[in-house]
């Protein structure tokens, strides 16, 4: 069975959101995938900002994909920064090159990723964000695999699993 | 009587496959874009098929109408212009290669030209007056950025989003009031019935002196106000047809003034006394009128780019004709550049 890990965090402020994602930006490795789910203003091109931070990007230099459907930037990985927001189905996902980018050695975020679930590596960090307050939000990430699971208690050490 | 010049200048940037034939005093003779406009409205909102395959299936016969609407052959070209950057990569890379191999096939020169400069460019189209040096102004679904713009194939970022742009600002909020798409439009309708002081929303960095846009807190306000704050016991006024007019109204304001108060403010940082202003969002009557009256006030003069030239188009690559006047031609060997550019592009 592949191995899994849960962590749930509140965040109170943009800022911690920001925190948040740029903890785990700091330790991401080639390769991962990390699969964005949250209703609109939930806040996942903020929890992106930060990510990118966190591997040395200019937080201001990441801005919503939504239209351009995938933003490419670099730091010390690179970042490819996917919005299916716009897109109907798989297929128009996987024409924008999506399997290339999973196999280029960077990272690799997808905003509205369950619209695309099927087309998703199984090795991946979920990271689902609900707003609980006007600022306050319940995020949750679900570590699929050995790589994924160690990189997420790389990110967050002595933070409690959910079991 | 000397005889005419003629440009081919093609776009695929993002979603629309498009091309133009335009002479060298820059009258555009045709402007072909094979929009799927009218499948985003069966679908939504969402685009059917963006990838490069719909690209691949329009670039020829757009090519072809665009030459024949013109009533121009292939022989008759001078030069093809393309829009290389900025963009989707595989999109960017179908015109891109059209470009080349009609460049190569024909022996004319090639030219790569920006995107966003070409949106800016527009504007000159639509005036017999000189336009440069300018301040330029594109706002649409994907940017919302300010140029220092010194010539049409100089310029430099002056500030832009750091989150959403404003015209996906106006889609996401006409979605979040049911109004369908495209945003621009049905909000501007809604909100000639709607309060625009109704409710004031937040307009990010207006008291700033930075010339950056940040959108994403607003539409989340305007979901709140909509829909309840999460885990407020508060419930919001029913969201009946004067509440979404006043909302779309209030929403529309709050964008507008932030778009006005940046212009006027890079007018004066840069000294400028024309500002051109592209885009789809350019096309927004109200902001056209706020954005003229600020102009008066602050004297100086504003320039849109004629309505059928705000979308996505090629007869905005009438700017390639500045780079062949320039003598600045792209080699065949030629890559897309996918990213915005943040510093000045007055070398390659």
């Amino acid at each position: 069975m592949i191995q899994q890990a849960e962590m749930v965090f509140m965040t109170q402020t943009e800022r911690e959101t920001v925190e948040l994602g740029r903890k785990l930006g700091e330790v991401c490795v080639p390769g991962l995938v990390l699969a964005l789910a949250g209703n609109l203003g939930a806040g996942k091109t903020r929890l992106t900002q930060g990510l990118a931070a966190g591997l040395g990007i200019d937080g201001d230099e990441v801005t919503s994909p939504t239209f351009g459907l995938v933003h490419e930037y670099s730091g010390r990985l690179m970042v490819y920064h996917f919005d299916t927001y716009r897109l109907p189905n798989d297929q128009s996902f996987l024409d924008l090159g999506a399997e290339e980018m999973f196999a280029a050695g960077g990272v690799c975020v997808i905003e509205w990723a369950s619209k695309v679930a099927a087309c998703l590596p199984a090795n991946r960090i979920e990271i689902e964000i609900e707003a609980a307050g006007e600022t306050t939000r319940r995020i949750s990430l679900r570590a699929f695999g050995h790589r994924e699971v160690e990189v997420l208690r790389a990110a967050y050490p002595g933070q409690p699993e959910v079991e | 009587m000397t005889p005419p010049r003629y440009l081919l200048a093609i776009e695929t940037s993002c979603d629309e496959t498009a091309a133009a034939v335009i002479t060298h005093d820059r009258h555009v003779l045709s402007n072909v874009v094979a929009s799927q406009t009218d499948l985003h409205l069966r679908y939504g909102g969402v685009v059917p098929e963006i990838a490069s395959r719909a690209h691949v299936q329009a670039i020829l016969p757009v090519v072809k109408e665009a030459l024949a609407k013109a009533n121009v052959t292939l022989k008759d070209l001078e030069a093809v212009a393309v829009a290389t950057r900025p963009g989707l990569v595989g999109s960017l890379l179908i015109g891109l290669t059209a470009a080349k191999s009609l460049a190569w096939g024909l022996g004319i020169p090639l030219v790569a030209i920006d995107h966003l400069q070409a949106h800016i460019y527009a504007c000159q189209l639509a005036t017999q007056q000189p336009l440069y040096p300018c301040v330029g102004f594109v706002v649409s679904g994907g940017h919302t950025n300010l140029y220092h713009c010194p010539t049409p194939i100089t310029f430099n970022p002056l500030g832009g989003t750091i989150d959403d742009a404003a015209g996906e600002a106006f889609d996401k909020v006409a979605q979040i009031l049911n109004l369908g798409y495209p945003g621009g439009p049905v909000i501007e309708a809604a909100a000639i019935h709607g309060d625009s002081h109704a409710v004031q929303f937040p307009q990010a960095f207006l008291h700033e002196d930075r010339l950056d846009f940040s959108f994403s807190g607003l539409k989340t306000a305007v979901l709140y106000a909509a829909h309840g704050t999460p885990g407020a016991r508060a419930v919001p006024p029913p969201l009946n047809t004067q509440r979404i007019a006043d909302l779309a109204a209030s929403f529309q304001r709050a964008v507008i003034e932030v778009l006005v108060a940046k212009s006027v403010a890079a007018m004066h940082q840069t000294g400028e006394t024309r500002l051109a202003v592209g885009g789809g969002v350019a096309a927004n009557k109200a902001f056209r009128t706020s954005l003229s009256s600020a102009a008066t006030r602050h004297g100086f003069e504003v320039f849109f780019a004629p309505l059928d030239l705000c979308t996505d188009n090629a007869a905005m690559g009438g700017l390639g004709w500045e780079y062949i006047d320039a003598r600045q031609f792209s080699p065949l060997d030629l890559d897309v550049t996918p990213g915005l550019v943040r510093v000045s592009t007055d070398h390659r």
